[in-house]
């Protein structure tokens, strides 16, 4: 258990670190103020001369800064290896490609499993609730620290797309186009349901002591396990696990007792126990609530539309997946209701895909060419070569 | 095809260069496409088919999925020089509403239609007394998208409706270039094919270009 603990705990050994100085903290919409700030990233490709060809791309609640190199704790290839690298869609021939931790993380980016420089000891529950919005500033301070004025363009899916949105609100000078797939510009009851049954199964395992499982050598396996379980499910359509599993069974003929019968409980087993090697329990908790906290509109008066005025110059490529229904189309077609209302120029499309909100991550040729499409010509206008 | 398109020659020659242009129902986007590369304009669609937006994107148009019966309020007011219906009012829900939301988010409409007046669709309605299908008109009635259609006289009563102004009108016959109508001859509406309307406001800053009698239109 404690191998597996120090695996993860040089998780960033592979990254790239931008250490700030503690007279530069990362200020919160909290309040509080996070000093000694480590951002932990990884880049694909060469900055240009002229530095237009930065791409910033965003993750997702459980993946990180490995978008296209192989993961130091699983082994397994990047989590958009497909999308990323030379020829591929964000061609790294073409593009310098950025991907960072995300704040509250736990693969070298400052969160709650790093030390407290005030105590030396990890930081656990005493870490500050961070938001959407803290996690792009401290993207922002990285990205004025590698010294990229604006952005050719800034990617994400999910809470990624979350982070995209939030860009273009506080940051629209400084982005030359936006891609947000498959996310919202709030989180709905929903979401923030299923977040807190995850965070309860995290919470009751005794292994969790308080969020102070560091000092005591263990960790709540069985807490994020079971979240990842239930966070796993709304991840896929009902007609895709249904395909895939069915009512299939492990073992010729049902065993009477509450082991894994069928398949689909081994499944998400497999899911639930691999999660917990590469991933923080308390992270878990801060980046889920950094989600459920998320709300554009509010932050702008109630309307959306604010949010994006004075990204007029911005081109936004929004997509959403016919089967998603973590973050349905109709909460895309609210972020492109937005965008026009704003005058911004949107381009929207829902890609056609039965394989639920993952599908994202996956080979949608209809997702892939209209991101070509919409990149070659935003790469046109922004005379890229 | 899509390049030798009359109507779309007609539309690019009323498009100021430039310009700020929303095509509605723009398809895969061959219009859009035509006016970026030979006016400079501005481009942007609103498309309902899934496919035809996917062909858009990956041509690098800025298209939005959506319906003209519904999205066209998240617009804001004069947003655009040009709002564009091409081929697409008769197979519109409301089209009185879209026609209305057309002016309120341009400051001119670009409209065309097929026109329910020409002859070969009187002529068949007469002689065969079933619905027509002409060259304008392919499909039979149980699978054609057009559920409003009108003639040229209809079109120019709702125009009046709407105080809108006609400030240029054509007549369109296949693989023929757009003819100029005159728009106080009855004939028109029996000879025009297609038809393509740059509508204005009827109140606008500067004085009209050319004030038609409202009453003899075709």
């Amino acid at each position: 258990m404690t191998i597996v603990a120090d695996r993860r705990k040089d998780a960033a050994r592979d990254s790239e670190v931008m250490r700030f100085p503690a007279d530069k903290p990362l200020r919160l919409d909290s309040g509080a103020e996070l000093r000694g700030l480590e951002v932990a990233y990884k880049t694909y490709g060469a900055l240009n001369a002229d530095k237009s060809n930065a791409v910033l791309i965003c993750h997702a609640l459980t993946m990180d800064q490995y978008v296209a190199s192989t993961h130091p704790v699983t082994g397994k290839p990047g989590w958009w290896e497909k999308a990323v690298g030379p020829g591929r869609l964000l061609d790294t021939d073409r593009h310098f490609v950025i991907c960072a931790n995300v704040v509250g993380g736990c693969m070298g980016t400052t969160g709650p499993a790093s030390l407290n420089p005030a105590t030396g000891k990890p930081y656990g529950l005493s870490f500050p609730v961070v938001t959407i919005g803290d996690m792009v500033r401290a993207q922002a301070m990285l990205v004025e620290a590698l010294g990229i004025e604006t952005l050719f363009a800034v990617v994400g899916g999910s809470m990624g797309g979350m982070q995209v949105l939030q860009w273009a609100a506080d940051y629209p000078e400084k982005l030359f186009s936006a891609i947000c797939i498959a996310s919202t510009a709030k989180h709905s009851a929903q979401n923030i349901a299923f977040h807190e049954v995850g965070r309860q199964a995290i919470m009751a395992d005794p292994d969790w002591r308080g969020g102070a499982y560091a000092e005591a050598g263990v960790r709540p396996e069985k807490g994020l396990g079971v979240a990842r379980m239930g966070a796993h499910i709304t991840y896929v359509s009902e007609d895709a696990l249904q395909r895939k599993f069915g009512r299939g069974l492990q073992r010729d003929g049902l065993s009477w007792t509450f082991d894994a019968d069928f398949q689909v409980e081994g499944y998400l087993r497999y899911q639930g126990s691999s999660f917990v090697d590469r991933f923080d329990a308390n992270a878990y908790l801060y980046i889920t609530r950094a989600m459920d906290y998320f709300d554009l509109p509010t932050r702008f008066g109630g309307q959306l539309a604010n949010a994006f005025v004075a990204a007029r110059d911005v081109r936004f490529c929004v997509l959403s997946i016919t089967s998603d229904w973590l973050y349905p189309t109709r909460e895309s077609r609210e972020i492109v209701r937005a965008l026009n209302a704003a005058g911004c120029r949107a381009s929207f499309l829902e890609v056609v895909s039965d394989k639920g909100h993952d599908a994202f991550l996956l080979d949608e040729p209809q997702m892939y060419g209209a991101l070509e499409g919409f990149l070659a010509a935003a790469g046109q206008a922004r005379g890229l070569k | 095809m899509t390049e030798n398109r009359e109507d779309f020659r007609e539309i690019l020659r009323l498009v100021r260069p430039g310009a700020r242009v929303l095509d509605i129902g723009c398809g895969e986007g061959a219009l859009l496409e035509l006016l970026a590369r030979e006016k400079g304009a501005d481009g942007r669609g609103l498309e309902i088919s899934q496919a035809n937006v996917s062909i858009a994107l990956s041509r690098g148009l800025a298209v939005v999925q959506g319906d003209a019966d519904r999205d066209l309020a998240d617009y804001p007011a004069r947003a655009f020089d040009y709002a564009i219906l091409s081929q697409t009012l008769q197979t519109v829900r409301d089209p009185r509403a879209v026609l209305n939301e057309l002016m309120r988010i341009a400051e001119r409409a670009i409209v065309s239609f097929p026109n329910f007046g020409h002859w070969s669709v009187r002529w068949a309605l007469m002689t065969k007394g079933r619905m027509p299908t002409t060259r304008s008109l392919p499909t039979p009635w149980w699978a054609t998208p057009n559920i409003h259609l009108c003639t040229l006289r209809d079109f120019t009563d709702l125009v009046d409706e709407l105080d809108l102004r006609v400030e240029a009108a054509s007549a369109l016959i296949k693989g023929k270039p757009a003819r100029a109508m005159s728009q106080s001859r009855t004939w028109e509406n029996w000879r025009a094919e297609q038809a393509i309307f740059l509508l204005g406001r009827r109140e606008p800053l500067q004085a009209p270009l050319e004030d038609g009698p409202k009453d003899s239109l075709f």
